[in-house]
């Protein structure tokens, strides 16, 4: 192949150098070197705007919130309930009362595990996660399963990283009450059927928990659509605040859920004797939530929107498409996770090289990735390897960085292989 | 950064490619699996052991260049040492390793210098600790050890 044809020939608008620029880390050198960033699966940088609408909530808008009658107070409320109605609506709910404000999905998994399962599942109940799930989606309901009585079981991973609708089907059951999976694997990048698995759950009455870290940012998501009962998802991964996240939960559900912490902003009312518990979502948000981080994700989201997810995902497409071009001619270099509806992440082993001694070489040219095991060891072990080498897709990535990355593998090989 | 040749010197691509002593030694009497879980490497350390000596040591197991290296070298040396000199190699290594301690001339066998650049690779210093403290495991009696703490 010649010089890298531009993949991005159809959008002649100049989206992706506006992209670009409006991510200041980007723009600096790793060890002398153009810093490449391949681990948005890990944490997505955040655009100028996100910044911004932090350090504004912090300049101006400085105050606790749904207390205090004074201006400040009350336009931080305003503008973190503002941000939770965008957030709603950004994943395909208007109603308001149905969006929690989290540390990130790890916490919701937890808050649902907690005030869901724990109290309504006992002996001979079942749980279903998949085999490709993070730790996050994993250990929650080991402690479930621990507590209850109930029984985990775990839908089989196909060797290219797929989990078919067979398997699943083979997994549920009438003892089936929760469903618990990933929307996108963060180690493989494959896309789940996920409406298909809602469908086949519910007609056993089972409720579905969709963990969307790694499908939020790339791709469009409507809870209505998919018709899932629960669905969480990472700030930071959004080119959000660290420290933010959502849970979806479908209001009824919500309404009949125990608080999972207790304290100031959850309450109606508190004497010794008894407590009122607030209104949703309020009754669970105890304590001062992360403001600014909120309406730091607000602002993350209006970027997305203005890009367009659309946008994002055509041109993550193209460019893993390009990737996979690219690095199979790199001889010894094997794909892990070869699914057909996969997002741009790129998980990968080299013969006789240690992904760990790929990810060192690799800091020296200044290209990020991931290795190990990504938080999801079962998959990875299901794949035959230890660890894997992960480079992993933003919006602002592009053809050049895939040829760094290209570039920086070949000098791996001529240093350890 | 530290160059990278500082880090992959020769005699640690050398024993990363081709690790010594990778098997279990005959009549070997103690044992323990070494794990770090975060980056996946994983060191088994074999000792054969008489009165107060190490007569035999081998290893198994997959890891990265630094860890595989570590372990190789480290069989070569603790081979037919006494368990107390074995001891106050591992305590002499690991803090060199972990903390930049100064070390006298002598006190670590020249085989070991190879592992300096190490220290200047944060992430990396437990790749290289691991097989010393599964090897530490193992005289102690214990089954499992990790460095993933350094």
């Amino acid at each position: 192949m010649t010089a890298p044809v531009s993949i991005l020939h159809e959008d002649n608008t100049g989206t992706h150098a506006r992209i670009r620029n409006d991510f200041p880390a980007l723009h600096q050198r790793v060890n002398g070197k153009r810093l490449v960033y391949l681990d948005s699966a890990a944490t997505a940088f955040k655009p100028r705007c996100v910044i911004e609408a932090v350090r504004d909530v912090w300049e101006r808008d400085c105050a606790n919130i749904h207390r205090g009658v004074h201006t400040l107070s009350q336009r931080a409320t305003q503008r973190y309930e503002d941000a939770r109605v965008k957030i709603g609506r950004f994943i395909g709910t208007d109603d308001r009362r149905e969006l929690v404000f989290v540390r990130g999905a790890t916490e919701a998994i937890n808050l649902v595990a907690h005030s869901y399962a724990l109290p309504r599942l006992g002996l001979g109940d079942e749980i279903v996660i998949t085999g490709l799930e993070h730790h996050a989606n994993i250990v929650p309901w080991q402690v479930v399963r621990d507590r209850t009585g109930a029984t985990l079981k775990v839908v089989p991973v196909s060797i290219s990283g797929e989990v078919a609708l067979s398997a699943v089907e083979q997994q549920l059951s009438s003892k089936t009450k929760i469903v618990a999976l990933a929307h996108v694997s963060n180690a493989l990048g494959t896309i789940l059927r996920v409406k298909e698995i809602v469908n086949r759950a519910h007609a056993l009455g089972a409720v579905v928990l969709v963990d969307g870290a790694q499908a939020v940012p790339h791709l469009p998501v409507n809870v209505m659509d998919l018709g899932c009962d629960f669905y969480v998802f990472s700030g930071h991964k959004l080119y959000g605040p660290d420290g933010t996240g959502v849970l979806f939960a479908r209001r009824e559900l919500l309404e009949s859920m125990v608080p999972y912490q207790t304290g100031g902003d959850m309450i109606l009312s508190v004497t010794f004797e008894k407590t009122l518990y607030n209104e949703l979502p309020a009754r669970f948000e105890a304590g001062t939530p992360n403001i600014s981080g909120a309406v730091g994700l607000a602002a993350a989201i209006d970027f997305i929107s203005d890009v367009g997810l659309e946008w994002i995902f055509r041109h993550e497409q193209l460019l893993l498409k390009f990737a996979q071009e690219k690095l199979s001619k790199i001889e010894g270099l094997r794909f892990i996770g070869t699914a057909s509806d996969k997002v741009g992440v790129i998980s990968f082993v080299l013969e006789g090289v240690h992904a760990h001694d790929i990810g060192t070489i690799l800091d020296a040219e200044g290209i990020a990735i991931r290795t190990g095991h990504h938080c999801a060891q079962p998959v990875v072990e299901r794949m035959g390897v230890a660890a894997t080498a992960r480079a992993s897709l933003g919006m602002y990535n592009d053809e050049s960085d895939i040829v760094a990355l290209a570039e920086g593998i070949q000098r791996v090989k001529q240093m350890l292989g | 950064m530290s160059d990278l040749r500082d880090l992959y010197q020769d005699l640690i691509l050398d024993h990363g490619r081709h690790p010594r002593n990778f098997h279990v030694p005959d009549g070997c009497n103690f044992h323990a699996d070494g794990y770090n879980p975060l980056c996946g490497d994983k060191i088994s350390v074999y000792l054969k052991c008489e009165a107060d000596s190490v007569l035999d040591a081998g290893i198994q197991g997959a890891g990265c260049a630094i860890c595989m290296a570590s372990a190789s070298t480290m069989t070569e040396i603790v081979k037919g040492q006494k368990k107390s000199e074995v001891e106050r190699l591992y305590v002499t290594f690991t803090d060199w390793i972990v903390r930049s301690s100064i070390v006298k001339e002598g006190e670590l066998p020249s085989k070991l210098a190879a592992f300096a650049g190490v220290r200047e690779f944060p992430m990396r210093v437990k790749c290289a600790t691991l097989a010393w403290h599964t090897l530490k495991a193992a005289l102690d009696g214990q089954e499992v050890a990790t460095s993933e703490k350094e």
